[in-house]
């Protein structure tokens, strides 16, 4: 396959997937457990949905890999697990997909915080995505993802961890932030033009922003990112923010509103579109329907 | 500048050690206790939490302006327990079986003992028993419950059922929240407040305690 960042050099537009952890609960996850052990436990689960998700028509596909930092699965005693997890993890969505589309190795926070306001030196966040973005790249994954991150200083940690283990990897770095009457902040206080200028520093290859809100924000949260940056840039949107119907939870912004919104992502600039919290396989087939009918018209 | 504006402003700006000679320093001016903390260590908190409110700040601030506030708290402590002046209230607070995330939650911990506020910190991944099992012991007038998970904000109502069960929802109110969280989840589950970030989540406890003591 064609490098993705050369494709993308050339205007080109890709849809990648959806949320994973839904469909694992689904499929037998209890609340409370670490998905990522399902790498491990039921490889057959994390092929079925990386098969669904390519069914859909994504051109990227995640591994179920957020929170498979050393850092992160201490909490349940499984770091030492670390390489056979992230590997795993990537071997199975080869399985399903081949060479026909991009494995993207996910990182999400360590869920630590920095000194002198939290108490982790960063020596030690950096440490920890080096260790699990070496797994992943060894296990032979097209890019790395690094996401919902909130605190700059963490995503640039880890974006120069990943281009310290390759320099060939594009990397990904996408971060989450709020509607605040006073602009787009991260909760950890960055806006997105300080986002754009770390990321672009650390040596990240595609920028944007995931999760914690719904696609009408991201068109706003797309247009600031294009202004700061000449960077092919991602968006991967909730399917809306949660509500609560009778004791369950559900998402209110449906495929084909997705698919609508996604139109008005690519006419200010985005290449990249996907989607986060609460999107399915069925959001990924709107969205994948509305990129081929917009290629007809090109 | 009076040295109980000067213990406010350098715990807002987050000088750990400056606060905790700061406050050694009124200590030694014979300077009440209560007026201290009052006057210096809450009131700058106050200042934070409203400053948090409308994204002047951000969490990093708060953080450093909390360490600020327990190197004060330490030096007052002692005095504070033998001048008998007791909390204004016991929270026990946790975020809820299944989650992990706490920043949330330790703004609202950090926020209620920045109010004058006696919090027992549960973490993260509480069960619902040891919520009751501790308010119970500690004899604790609030529980507050955080999730940031859609799948585990479902687990808080177990909570409230539990103390239902145990026909103790008169004497300990529950306040929730986190992310997925709403007002209208909490009536669902029938939670005393929803608190939508950390500084409301002071106001309610107040209006929760003063209801309570009426």
């Amino acid at each position: 396959m064609k490098p993705i960042l050369e494709r993308l050099k050339n205007g080109e537009v890709f849809v990648s997937d959806g949320a994973i952890g839904t469909l694992l609960l689904e499929r037998g996850l209890n609340e409370g457990e670490p998905p990522e052990a399902f790498n491990i436990s039921h490889p057959e689960i994390i092929e079925e949905i990386a098969h669904l998700y390519l069914e859909a028509g994504a051109d990227i596909i995640q591994t179920n890999t957020f929170g498979a930092s050393p850092l992160k699965l201490s909490h349940y005693s499984l770091q030492d697990r670390t390489e056979e997890i992230n590997r795993k993890a990537v071997q199975c969505v080869r399985n399903a997909v081949k060479d026909s589309v991009y494995i993207s190795a996910s990182c999400g926070p360590t869920n630590r915080l920095l000194k002198p306001y939290g108490d982790i030196d960063p020596e030690d966040i950096y440490k920890a995505f080096e260790r699990q973005i070496r797994a992943q790249i060894e296990a032979g994954v097209d890019i790395i993802c690094i996401e919902t991150m909130t605190d700059l200083n963490e995503i640039i940690l880890a974006v120069k961890a990943a281009k310290t283990v390759s320099t060939k990897i594009p990397v990904i770095a996408t971060m989450t932030f709020e509607n605040t009457q006073r602009g787009f902040y991260t909760i950890m206080g960055t806006n997105i033009e300080k986002a754009v200028e770390g990321l672009e520093l650390a040596g990240a290859d595609i920028i944007g922003s995931n999760c914690g809100n719904g696609i009408e924000i991201m068109i706003k949260i797309a247009k600031f990112f294009k202004k700061y940056t000449n960077l092919p840039v991602i968006i991967q949107s909730n399917a809306g923010i949660p509500e609560v119907h009778d004791g369950k939870i559900t998402y209110p912004d449906t495929p084909d509103f997705m698919a609508e919104k996604a139109k008005e992502l690519i006419a200010s600039g985005v290449s990249i579109i996907g989607g986060c919290c609460g999107t399915t396989p069925e959001h990924i087939k709107a969205i994948r329907k509305l990129f081929d009918s917009l290629m007809f018209t090109i | 500048m009076d040295i109980l504006n000067k213990i406010s402003e350098n715990l807002q700006d987050g000088n750990i050690e400056m606060v905790s000679e700061l406050t050694k320093q009124a200590i030694k001016e014979k300077i009440p206790p209560k007026e201290i903390l009052d006057n210096g260590l809450i009131d700058g908190m106050n200042i934070i939490g409203e400053k948090f409110k409308i994204h002047e700040i951000f969490i990093p601030d708060v953080l450093l302006a909390a360490k600020s506030m327990y190197a004060g708290m330490n030096e007052l402590k002692p005095l504070l327990i033998k001048a008998g002046i007791p909390a204004i209230g016991k929270i026990v607070i946790g975020t809820i079986q299944g989650d992990l995330h706490d920043i949330g939650k330790n703004l609202v911990a950090i926020m209620l003992k920045g109010a004058g506020f006696e919090v027992i910190d549960l973490g993260n991944d509480v069960p619902p028993e040891k919520f009751i099992e501790t308010a119970k012991r500690e004899n604790a007038d609030v529980i507050g419950m955080s999730a940031l998970l859609t799948t585990t904000m479902t687990a808080m109502k177990k909570v409230i059922d539990l103390l239902k069960e145990q026909g103790l929802s008169d004497k300990i109110k529950v306040i929730i929240g986190g992310a997925p969280t709403s007002e209208e989840f909490a009536r669902q589950i029938g939670a005393d407040a929803y608190c939508y970030d950390a500084a409301s989540a002071v106001e309610c406890v107040k209006g929760l305690i003063a209801t309570e003591s009426k």
